[in-house]
């Protein structure tokens, strides 16, 4: 079965080239990529269920000569999360650009979409399965790009700034990547990941190592303070492309950095360093949260609220470093990942079907809305739900297993944060939600332009996901066993 | 799936489904949208007779359902949970008649009656609780679905009702989480049981009071204890069903019921007793039950003196819990029951006012009993239950808990309770001599007329009117709700 593995990068890649190649096309050849991609993630998930971790040498060269395809519980779940929160954008970017066929700016902008957006796909799914730091950074690079394109994609000069900015940011994060990972073979003599991971030792190779990696995946990551390129960025890209950006594209740099700490960097668990990264976490989440709260665009509130949100990520490195065997702590983040991703996704969908049909995202324009765009606001609410963390919802199950593992080890600090963090998102949820709620009389009504109701059932769908992750928490536990006593075996 | 362990489930469905599928509705469904919401509720109330059958015969409800290893969703019925549940269950059928009436031709009625509906279901969600995950989890549930409720009428004062309550609500939500999760971490995952659970882990001190405490300051922002009540007033802005539903059916009844879950079945009334935690209650309560009246007299505003007189009438329930000894606690628990029968007939009361004749203040009051009797003598009857007059159900209450104030050798309570009633004696008896004694003044406000033989539209009218029956009826024959409440205490303290 593992040789269906390379499916998952092939699929999407030869749809990119497809919907280059035939602009006209571009949608369909899209469509019928994402579907076969979802598939071939499901085949490859009921065979990782049923017969535990893939692992797949293409050309049968073996590591360290050859290269690894390894799925195991992790990520499968951050494929499956993909196909979903894909499967989801490629409908919505269908209603947001429309036909490709049509004359002039607008079809360019769809066709270039589709190409790339399906070369983003492939490169996260490549990403993913990548069991060697080299094709990490081959992936983080080709994710990064695709990012980048996307992102400048809406061609104003706005846009262009704050593309450019990403692309500068991008490119030192790969770069600091690289010389980390020059720096791991030096030392190690191989870059097959589960290798390092029986081999490595407090060396000096190894702190260069990890402070340089660990600093070019948070830049990547925008973790605070080096999160200045991500509002900007984020807020001014196309609806879907934000939507990508805030859900898969920064969640590709943390999965290798967990990955990393976990697998390679723990030997480092008792220094500083990750003291250092949690206690950035801790200035994500309050800093991140204070400019949410200050912002008066809707989608800028959205991206601030990112920043914040990826503090949760780093809070628990140290724990989960020191404890690599507990397996409830990891699930709290990792339920993280999934819970803001659906969230976040449809809250930026939301927020674009908003801009759409008002050509504002004013938070002062969004009044009584709620007549003229339920089903929209209604995603907008429930994503709202999980970013509060309130039950029922993936947010509170991730935060609750966050509290469970700083409570028992008396992290009194960081369990105020995680709580205050809470409290902090409500206020700027509600500073958009609450004036959805204002009574306007009929004539002060804004005129809407229709949207198209894929573009409101996309958002709606991903809120529910966020919401139904609530009742999913044992699954996800069950999925990360996978593989995992595979890795402790390993390095032992 | 059996019967046994789905029922408890279905009970909260009956609310949630026509909940969900009411929001999909149109404003114009209007017959298909009172059908779901009648419905519902009286299936619900079907549901809860078949469940009260079988408790009686021995069977245990049990619906589960795991969120993560540890921590499971868990609705059962015991009898603490059906008291809450007869009474939410009844309380809301009456009030979505109320409402249907109440909002007949204004903006937005899907979206009302979607959270509504949800609301309940949420209240039915923590009476089943029968963990304190579950009672969280729906007791969020319940703060999310009643902000849209309460800033309905989307005016400015309305959003900052709104923002106050949601500001009390979410801090008292995340100290309930950290509460929980600390205990959680400390004992593992608990479950109710009469009698209390962490007898045996006494020596987890001083952690375990500080729990309780941080459990008490939670459910009290809901339960409105002093001083954390400001945000009922300020939520007077919802409509009048919202304020029924707030002060009668759930919210406020949900904090209170809190408390009573965490005192007997999770620490258990001897733990609690031992831990010395019941003193720091009985003060508060006491505090609470002055404090609230003291400034009810003060209001003119009808609906703003209705509320601060739930603030006081809502801590007795909570006094039945702080005096330690079953009289007292049978007097808390009655209470729950009667102090919903008897607020939902007075908000019913201040809407029919209002809807009616545009009369919003006490002093506008002069000579309505004759425009509206059948009304005002309802109104009259949960007024007095409130002083404590017999043969009214306030009556019953005060006495078990001046009897249990007693018993617990706690007789300075006593004071408390006459002063509590001179009190609302002089916010209440006001606001009758006016009604019914004083000449009308002038035109009415704003005069509606519907049309009809009876003084407002019969959907306004029938709801108090039961209400204010089954007030009295509570009053004279006490035993209907007695036999179940000595049940539950007497496995406390046995």
């Amino acid at each position: 079965m593992s040789a269906g593995l390379p499916l998952v990068i092939v699929i999407p890649l030869l749809a990119a080239i497809g919907a280059f190649l035939l602009p006209r096309a571009s949608f369909v050849v899209a469509l019928v990529g994402s579907l076969l991609t979802v598939g071939v993630v499901g085949v490859s998930a009921a065979a990782t269920l049923e017969s535990g971790a893939l692992r797949h040498t293409i050309g049968g060269w073996r590591a360290p000569l050859g290269i690894d395809l390894v799925l195991d519980g992790f990520a499968l779940l951050m494929l499956a999360l993909t196909a979903l929160i894909g499967l989801a954008i490629t409908f919505y970017g269908r209603g947001y650009f429309g036909s490709a066929t049509q004359q002039g700016e607008k079809g360019r902008q769809a066709t270039y979409f589709w190409a790339l957006w399906m070369f983003l796909w492939a490169a996260l799914n490549a990403l993913f399965v990548s069991g060697d730091a080299f094709n990490l950074y081959v992936t983080l690079e080709l994710l990064g790009f695709s990012a980048v394109a996307l992102t400048a994609l809406a061609g104003k000069p706005n846009v262009l700034k704050a593309a450019m900015r990403y692309l500068i940011v991008s490119l030192s994060g790969s770069l600091m990547y690289l010389m980390g990972v020059a720096f791991l073979y030096s030392g190690f003599g191989t870059l097959d990941i589960a290798q390092l991971s029986s081999l490595t030792r407090e060396t000096p190779a190894l702190v260069a190592a990890t402070a340089l990696i660990t600093a070019g995946l948070a830049m990547k990551t925008a973790l605070f303070p080096l999160h200045f390129w991500l509002p900007p960025a984020h807020a001014n890209a196309a609806a879907p492309v934000s939507a990508l950006l805030s859900a898969l594209v920064v969640k590709g740099s943390f999965y290798i950095l967990l990955r990393l700490w976990l697998e390679v960097f723990f030997p480092l668990a008792s220094t500083f360093v990750p003291h250092v990264i949690s206690l950035l976490g801790v200035g994500a989440i309050v800093w991140g949260s204070i400019q949410a709260i200050r912002q008066t665009r809707l989608k800028l509130l959205i991206a601030y609220s990112t920043v914040a949100q990826l503090g949760y990520l780093f809070v628990l490195i140290p724990i989960l470093a020191a404890e690599r065997e507990n397996v409830r702590a990891l699930a709290g983040v990792i339920c993280f990942v999934l819970a803001h991703a659906s969230a976040k996704a449809a809250a930026f969908l939301s927020a674009g079907n908003i801009l759409h049909a008002l050509s504002d995202d004013r938070l002062g324009a969004l009044r009584g809305l709620m007549r003229g765009l339920p089903l929209t606001v209604t995603a907008f609410g429930l994503a709202g739900v999980s970013l509060m963390a309130l039950p029922p919802s993936g947010g509170f199950i991730a935060k609750w297993l966050m509290l469970d593992v700083t409570i028992s080890r008396g992290h009194w600090g960081l369990t105020a944060v995680i709580i205050g963090g809470g409290l902090l998102a409500a206020v700027y949820v509600m500073r958009g939600l609450g004036r959805l709620f204002q009574q306007v009389d009929a004539e002060q009504l804004p005129a809407l332009k229709p949207i198209p109701c894929v573009m409101d059932l996309s958002a709606f769908g991903l809120a529910v996901l966020a919401i139904l992750l609530g009742f999913a928490g044992v699954y996800v536990l069950d999925v990360l066993e996978i593989g995992a006593q595979a890795a402790a075996g390993g390095s032992s | 799936m059996t019967w046994e362990n789905s029922l408890p489930l279905f009970i909260v469905l009956t609310s949630l489904i026509p909940g969900i599928v009411i929001f999909f509705l149109s404003e114009s469904a209007h017959g298909m949208r009172t059908a779901l919401n009648i419905a519902g509720a009286i299936l619900k109330l079907i549901l809860i007779a078949i469940m009260i059958g079988g408790l009686n015969e021995g069977v245990r409800y049990e619906t589960r359902l795991a969120l993560l290893p540890n921590f499971d969703l868990v609705l059962r019925s015991d009898s603490l949970s059906v008291l809450f549940v007869i009474l939410s269950a009844a309380l809301w059928l009456v009030t979505t008649i109320y409402a249907i009436g109440y909002l007949e031709g204004s903006p937005n009625r899907s979206r009302f009656f979607g959270f509504f509906s949800l609301c309940v279901s949420a209240t039915m969600g923590i009476a089943l609780a029968g963990n304190l995950i579950t009672l969280l989890i729906f007791y969020e549930l319940l703060t999310i679905c009643t902000y849209p409720l309460v800033v309905h009428r989307g005016t400015a004062k309305a959003l900052r009702g709104g923002r106050t309550y949601l500001v009390y609500t979410l801090l008292g939500g995340g100290l309930l989480l950290l509460a929980v999760i600390w205990l959680h971490t400390l004992v593992g995952p608990v479950e109710f049981a009469n009698g209390g659970v962490l007898s045996g882990r006494a020596d987890e001190q001083p952690a375990l009071s500080l729990i309780f405490l941080m459990f008490v300051a939670a459910f009290g922002v809901k339960a409105a204890l002093v001083p954390l009540h400001g945000w009922l007033p300020r939520a007077m802005v919802a409509p009048a069903p919202v304020s029924a539903l707030l002060h009668a059916v759930a919210v406020v009844k949900a904090g209170a019921f809190g408390i009573v879950r965490i005192t007997y079945d999770l620490y258990g009334i001897q733990l609690a007793n031992a831990l010395g935690v019941l003193t720091p209650l009985l003060i508060v309560t006491c505090l609470t039950i002055v404090v609230g009246s003291l400034f009810a007299v003060f209001q003119d505003d009808l609906k703003k003196r209705l509320a601060y007189s739930t603030v006081s009438q809502v801590s007795y329930i909570i006094l039945g819990v702080a005096l330690f000894g079953p009289i007292g606690t049978i007097g808390g628990l009655l209470h729950l029951v009667h102090q919903g029968v008897m607020k939902i007939t007075l908000f019913f009361g201040a809407g029919n006012l209002a809807e009616t004749l545009g009369i919003h203040k006490v002093s506008e009051m002069d000579g309505v009993g004759r425009r509206m009797p059948l009304t005002m003598a309802a109104f009259t009857v949960g007024a007095l239950g409130m002083i404590g007059v017999p043969p009214t159900a306030g009556f019953i209450s005060k006495w078990y808990l001046g009897s249990g104030a007693v018993a617990a050798g706690q007789s300075w309570v006593i004071g408390v309770l006459v002063l509590s009633s001179l009190l609302n004696a002089a916010y209440f008896l006001p606001i009758l001599y006016r009604a019914w004694f004083k000449p009308q003044q002038g035109e009415w406000h704003e005069e509606h007329d519907f049309g009809g033989r009876f003084e407002t539209h019969w959907m306004l009218l029938m709801p108090p009117v039961v209400t204010g029956i089954f007030a009295l009826l509570l009053g004279i024959l006490p035993a209907i709700l007695r036999s179940l409440v000595e049940l539950i205490v007497l496995r406390e303290y046995v």
